[in-house]
């Protein structure tokens, strides 16, 4: 096919602004915002200037941007050992334990900070309830700096009133902003509503020596040059055909806005991979996919097939799986749960009911025998409110859903079902970039650390939260404490390296004519249809999606398939695949809004392919309950037991795979 | 859930120099027609019911209604979210009615003072574990 080009015959060539800082923040999620937080007391006292990039307003930006009812990651009255352990055993006992240990020895110092700025945290009452973040400042409850005690629905998980959990954490990281402003005399560090597209390498051939991207708003295009660049963005959603195609497409688990742009990112600056074969499945409340953990683990609900029978606790489901998972399944981490609620659905028991009355008539009954009538029913009424904030607090379209079905939980079961995969590295999913650890761990084998904490191959990039591969379940405050740890080794990278001077091997006119093309395109041809959307020219930003998604879907193990895949179905994908990657060189762009869709596409393609190839290089099924490989349906250790890597060289559209060795560093 | 503009309602946002629900969207859907001076969605099947428009509209002017793929008609669920609390509307397709209070922050707005009473970085440290004002745990 003939390449198309852009000389701004077509459409209007936009101004170009070039940013020169020390460290650049790409992402204004829970990382950014820690990331911004640290970096800029440590580079205000050297006056090195940090600018952060966001695509959205900081303040409701990233997967925070709802709201979340509960911190998942607060070590507390643990040990940080214990953290890797419980890591270890949902990520099929292969993780990154130096970084785990790492996250896990940091995370707190962030979530005692958010309490500090205003989050509301719940503290266990004298009378041993719970309290609310305002009911506890007000009877005077300890902060937990000064060891007050929060509510635990898990071991490793608190409660919170966290509507505004992302607005409290995004001030103090814009006050820390303006800090740097004022020691360093910068005009703006913070650049809300710049979609950041890919990374322009170095003349030397090593760094990554800028950042280009566009502004959503105005016919304004940014290179951001940068001594180190930290990538702080989120994982892959809306990659696969999801459940609900129509206007309930957006209604994803994960966020809908995440596109795999640092996946993008990092790949295209030939960074090495990790574990992208990884992905995650949650079972959800289906359609509204309200979070399920508040039911499981603080009302004790159970789930049951439709006969009321625990399909976990099924022995032909469960002797197949330690059959052919061997002992993993005897864990019955959050994949084999999955694995064996599918078994269910596909035998026809469906639908799968988490039998909410139950719970709620066990908890009644204690609370009035405990309580006495009255106190006890003022009890139940308030636990009540408390599963519904669960909801309103993260997925509020699952109370609406609730309120237009008439379900009352304490009357009526609640149907919960597999979604469709998502990619990520923070939840419960580690698929992201083989990054240096900290290197003072002991047991640490050689070839887990090169130098700077949390940087990938390529000197001077660096990544935290959902990019970082092999370290999941870092969730909202990990992903705070990870931005902090990686911009502090970041700016430890800029000293270290000052004389460096970003010389980009694109030149602002080149970067013009690349970001624009799709506006180019457009204008070139769209008269030549009646109707624009319809042209045999060029591809819109919707059909590129749903094209991605048909293939993933029916290739790389979607719900279709029940995540069924193999050697021959990933290949024929991969040969479709690579067409629609070709294809992508002729995206249409009608306005900003068009643009901003046709390349976060694109990163979703490549954030696919990467996935795909992994799960090819990989001959078992390590993650069943996320996908299978059918021609190897069982866990093999002798053979797999390892780190599977990649590097992309986007110069001429090759992959490099190699296995690495895992080491247990904890018992 | 896709939300939608309240024609009489919306007023453009003229009075603010920018458009609440248009800034405030993580994904970027929230479009102004300027001859009309009136807020859209403009891409429905991509909005993740976050309701960040719903509460940021000065005028309450959006809402939501329930995706057309699943959701029954007839209910609502409106939030009003105060400088401390947020309150909750939720109205059953019965009819039935739930309200609800939650705390959203235990600050004043716009009160954080990131550095104020925290130590300086000490740069011997900062190739080690810790952070400028904490040091890591060590068990």
């Amino acid at each position: 096919m003939e390449k198309e080009t852009c000389t701004f015959s077509y459409c209007q060539k936009p101004e170009v602004t070039e940013v020169d800082c020390d460290l650049l923040i790409m992402g204004g999620g829970m990382a950014g915002c820690g990331a911004a937080f640290e970096a800029c007391r440590w580079a205000n006292a050297k006056g090195l200037k940090v600018v952060l990039v966001d695509k959205a307003a900081t303040d409701r930006s990233g997967a925070v941007a709802m709201g979340l009812s509960a911190i998942n990651t607060y070590v507390g009255e643990n040990k940080v050992a214990d953290y890797v352990k419980y890591v270890r055993n949902d990520l099929m006992g292969i993780i990154r334990e130096d970084l785990v240990f790492d996250l896990g020895r940091h995370v707190d110092d962030s979530v005692q900070l958010f309490e500090e700025w205003g989050l509301p945290i719940w503290k266990k009452g004298d009378d041993g309830f719970s309290m609310d973040g305002h009911q506890a400042r007000d009877a005077g409850k300890a902060s937990l700096k000064d060891g007050g005690t929060p509510v635990r629905t898990g071991k490793w998980q608190i409660m919170i009133n966290g509507e505004s959990y992302k607005v409290v954490v995004a001030e103090a990281a814009k006050k820390a902003l303006e800090t740097n402003r004022a020691a360093t005399g910068m005009a703006q560090n913070h650049y809300e509503r710049v979609f950041i597209v890919k990374a322009v390498m170095d003349k030397n051939g090593k760094n990554v020596a800028a950042a280009i991207g566009f502004s959503t708003r105005e016919n304004k295009i940014y290179s951001f040059k940068a001594k180190a660049m930290l990538c702080a963005t989120a994982g892959a959603v809306n990659c696969f055909r999801p459940r609900s195609v129509g206007e309930g497409m957006g209604r994803t688990w994960y966020p809908v806005f995440c596109a795999g742009s640092g996946y993008a990112f990092g790949m295209q600056a030939g960074a090495e991979l990790t574990l992208m074969e990884n992905r995650f499945v949650p079972a959800r409340f289906k359609d509204g996919y309200g979070p399920v953990g508040a039911w499981f683990l603080f009302f004790k609900a159970k789930a049951t097939d439709s006969y009321g029978e625990d399909y976990c606790a099924n022995k032909e489901y469960f002797d197949d799986a330690v059959a052919r998972y061997g002992d993993y399944a005897k864990n019955l981490g959050t994949a084999i749960r999955n694995h064996l609620m599918m078994r269910a659905m596909r035998d026809g028991k469906g639908p799968i009911l988490m039998q909410t009355p139950a719970a709620l008539e066990i908890i009644s009954k204690t609370m009035k025998e405990k309580l006495g009538e009255k106190e006890g029913a003022k009890q139940v009424k308030h636990l009540e409110a408390e599963a519904w904030e669960d909801f309103l607090d993260m997925a509020i379209g699952q109370a609406s859903l609730w309120a237009a079905r008439n379900i009352e939980p304490d009357k009526v079961a609640s149907e919960i079902m597999p979604t469709e995969p998502y990619l990520l590295g923070s939840h419960a999913g580690c698929a992201g970039f083989w990054v240096s650890g900290p290197g003072d761990l002991p047991g640490t084998p050689e070839h887990y650390t090169w130098g700077y904490n949390r940087m990938t191959t390529v000197p001077g990039l660096f990544m935290a939260g959902d990019v970082v591969g092999a370290s999941g379940h870092k969730f909202s405050s990990g992903s705070h404490a990870e931005g902090r740890i990686a911009a502090k080794a970041a700016l430890a990278y800029v000293l270290d390296n000052a004389d460096y001077k970003p010389d980009p091997k694109l030149s602002l006119d080149e970067i013009a004519a690349e970001l624009y093309l799709p506006f180019e395109i457009y204008e070139k041809y769209k008269v030549y249809t009646t109707d624009p959307m319809i042209n045999p020219n060029y591809i819109g930003p919707k059909a590129l999606q749903a094209r991605l998604m048909k293939i993933s879907d029916e290739y790389f193990g979607g719900c279709s398939t029940w995540y069924m895949t193999s050697k021959t179905m990933l290949e024929e994908g991969l040969r479709q695949l690579d067409m629609l990657k070709e294809d992508a060189g002729k995206m249409a762009a009608a306005n900003l809004h068009e643009l901003l869709r046709c390349f976060e596409n694109y990163h979703r393609i490549l954030s696919v392919e990467a996935h795909a190839r992994h799960i090819l290089f990989r001959e078992e099924s390590r993650y069943p309950g996320y996908y299978y490989r059918g021609d190897f349906n069982k866990i093999d250790d002798a053979n797999w037991k390892c780190f599977t890597n990649s590097v992309y060289h986007a110069d001429n559209n090759t992959w490099e795979f190699k296995k690495v060795p895992y080491v247990q560093m904890y018992p | 859930m896709p939300s939608f503009v309240i024609t009489e309602k919306c007023d453009g946002c003229k009075a603010q120099d920018k458009t609440a629900c248009q800034y405030i969207c993580p994904h970027d859907l929230m479009a102004l027609d300027r001859e009309k001076m009136k807020a859209y969605n403009q891409e429905p099947e991509q909005c993740w019911e976050c309701f960040n428009c719903v509460k940021i509209c000065p005028q309450q002017a959006v809402e939501v209604r329930g995706y057309s793929d699943f959701v029954p008609l007839g209910s609502s669920t409106i939030p009003l979210r105060g400088s401390d609390s947020i309150m909750w509307t939720i109205k059953f397709r019965s009819g039935l009615t739930k309200r609800f209070k939650f705390p959203i922050r235990t600050t004043v707005e716009g009160s954080v003072d990131a550095y104020a009473g925290k130590p300086e970085p000490d740069f011997a440290t900062i190739k080690k574990p810790g952070f400028f004002n904490n040091p890591a745990r060590t068990e």
